[in-house]
């Protein structure tokens, strides 16, 4: 059996949240400061990519990074690089959809955080960068985390979009899904079922995960979730 | 060396207008609840910005809206001790003092130093919800002198507390404020607490604030009635200026004062403690019939109906020894002295 799904999968699903972690937390810390109208109007664009079928997501990263689409063409041009059909190019599909769960967990957290915390560290002279790391980020540690395992395992289970941009390629671009949707359309399957097997083992593990947090949460009652 | 604060601030319908100058000493800042006590000390500590005015500290400017100057809370060196003590719960007592270490290459030794002082060496290593309400206090207070600050604000100090433990938590914190060399400023609601902690006092009335003074002054003659509500007076009455004498229409009273009532008088104040049962004849005295009477814990509430009062008049509360009350004969008529000095003229 040829593993190689299963680690760019692992691969993509891990690069993506990564970076929905870091662009997710400073979202979320970023949005609560700004005015309820401009607040309320990108809370609906940051959390569309959640509830827009896969596809749709996928048509509008390609007519963003096409090889003849405006970014797509730019980047080639300056950099001899194509954005799209290749391993990395999932990432932008996995980032896209997994944005809004790690961006709504770490709202919640942030929402239920207690604000005179801050005001304390702050009129003890500590900057707000250590306050954000040091006590924010801790006593809402368990949201945060709950919010990148959701992410992970969105990432690690996208199709529809990663299909579009990145393609299915064996050995190059296929990941577990594309892989099982592969091995269906070509009739294999007993392959698909072992692939099936190892997404559905991967799947319970993350959700057991996200299920132990969320208790540890209740219970301590610090943190606040979703 | 003192802080100075002239500021005003709108809150919704709330409009706040305070102001006050404090040397190094603990002024008390009394209040009823909802008088804008505690965004008055998060405007000095920056955490809200005022509409208006100015704050100094030690000759420092920490705001000024003439001159666009907002120092941020983190280089205003304001000591605040939250009414829930915002400790951090993520981090034990010992991280809690020394996140507080104004000099980080020395933030062990301070916080050891500071545990040692506050007695924390056996709560050191646990967690603020593992603590009593008195050693999360304490941890509170370490953590704001370890920040060494020029000022320190309390707002409340005791609100958290039980009852049982307020008395001796007190005398710890009276203490550590005589060793503060700074400014205090008490945010209460509570005149025992202030009496017995403070030296000048400024009464925060809807908002507004009134001349800084001390407790003496505030009990002695409050001027107006929240702050003889708030120095603990419970009888009040609309009166008409007759000279050295004021007439209480509600009760059909006139009373002797102690000098000429000012113009602006408009009513009177009489503590209950100094209503007094006494012989007919003496001087402000008048018949009264007893409508009430309430046991104490230690003393005798009695509320009294003067007999020329009006039917929807105020009752007169007088709170005497239990001892002084068994004393008296008639125990459904009686007459009620008040003396002349013992008569609060308010606006």
């Amino acid at each position: 059996m040829d593993w190689y799904p299963l680690y760019n999968s692992l691969r993509i699903a891990a690069i993506s949240t990564a970076v929905v972690f870091f662009l997710g937390l400073l979202t979320a810390y970023y949005i609560a400061r700004l005015p309820r109208l401009v607040k309320g109007a990108l809370d609906v664009v940051l959390t569309l990519p959640l509830v827009l079928p896969p596809t749709v997501v996928g048509w509008l990263l390609l007519v963003l990074l096409g090889p003849n689409r405006p970014v797509g063409a730019w980047v080639l041009a300056h950099f001899g690089v194509r954005l799209v059909m290749t391993w990395w190019s999932a990432v932008f599909a996995t980032v896209a959809v997994a944005f809004p769960l790690m961006y709504r967990t770490a709202r919640g957290a942030f929402e239920s955080f207690d604000q005179t915390l801050a005001e304390a560290g702050a009129t003890l002279g500590r900057s707000n960068t250590w306050i954000f790391w040091r006590v924010r980020m801790p006593v809402c540690r368990q949201g945060i985390l709950a919010g990148t395992v959701l992410a992970f395992a969105r990432a690690l289970g996208e199709y529809g979009a990663t299909s579009m941009i990145a393609g299915y390629t064996p050995g190059r671009t296929a990941t577990i899904s594309t892989t099982v949707y592969q091995l269906w359309r070509t009739g294999s399957d007993g392959a698909a079922l072992r692939w099936v097997l190892v997404n559905v083992a991967i799947s319970a593990v993350f959700l057991l995960a996200v299920n132990l947090l969320e208790d540890r949460q209740r219970r301590t009652g610090k943190g606040g979730g979703r | 060396m003192a802080l100075s604060v002239d500021i005003r601030k709108q809150l919704g319908d709330f409009h706040l207008e305070v102001q006050f100058d404090a040397e190094d000493e603990t002024l008390a800042l009394l209040g009823a609840s909802g008088c804008g006590k505690s965004v008055t000390l998060k405007c000095v500590a920056g955490i809200l910005t005022p509409d208006e005015g100015r704050i100094t500290l030690d000759g420092v400017t920490l705001f000024d809206s003439a001159a666009r100057i907002d120092l941020p809370p983190q280089r205003r060196h304001v000591g605040y001790l939250f009414q829930d003590y915002a400790l951090f719960p993520n981090m034990t007592v010992r991280q809690n003092i020394a996140a507080g270490a104004k000099d980080r290459g020395r933030r062990r030794e301070t916080a050891e130093a500071l545990i040692r002082r506050f007695r924390l060496e056996d709560a050191a290593d646990r967690k603020p919800r593992q603590l009593s309400g008195g050693q999360r206090q304490r941890t509170a207070l370490a953590r704001i002198l370890a920040s060494e600050p020029r000022a320190v604000l309390l707002d409340e100090p005791f609100s958290a507390l039980d009852s049982y433990l307020k008395y001796q938590l007190e005398l710890e914190l009276a203490e550590i404020l005589d060793s503060f060399p700074g400014t205090a400023v008490w945010v209460s609601h509570d005149r025992g607490e202030v009496f017995r902690n403070c030296g000048r006092v400024c009464v925060l009335d809807a908002g507004k604030s009134q001349p800084v003074r001390t407790l003496e002054e505030l009990f002695r003659a409050p001027g107006t009635e929240a702050a003889a509500r708030l120095s603990g007076c419970k009888n009040y009455a609309g009166v008409e200026l007759r000279g050295e004498a004021v007439f209480v229409p509600a009760w059909n009273v006139t009373l002797r004062c102690a000098g000429p009532a000012a113009d602006h008088v408009r009513t009177i104040g009489v503590r209950a403690h100094q209503v007094r049962p006494a012989p007919p004849g003496t001087e402000n005295s008048f018949p009264c019939a007893v409508v009430r009477v309430i046991e104490d814990v230690f003393s005798t509430v009695v509320l009294l109906r003067p007999e020329g009062a009006a039917a929807d008049a105020p009752l007169l509360r007088m709170e005497l020894d239990k001892a002084a009350w068994q004393a008296v004969p008639d125990k459904q008529r009686l007459t009620a002295a008040i003396p002349p000095e013992d008569i609060l003229l308010l606006k």
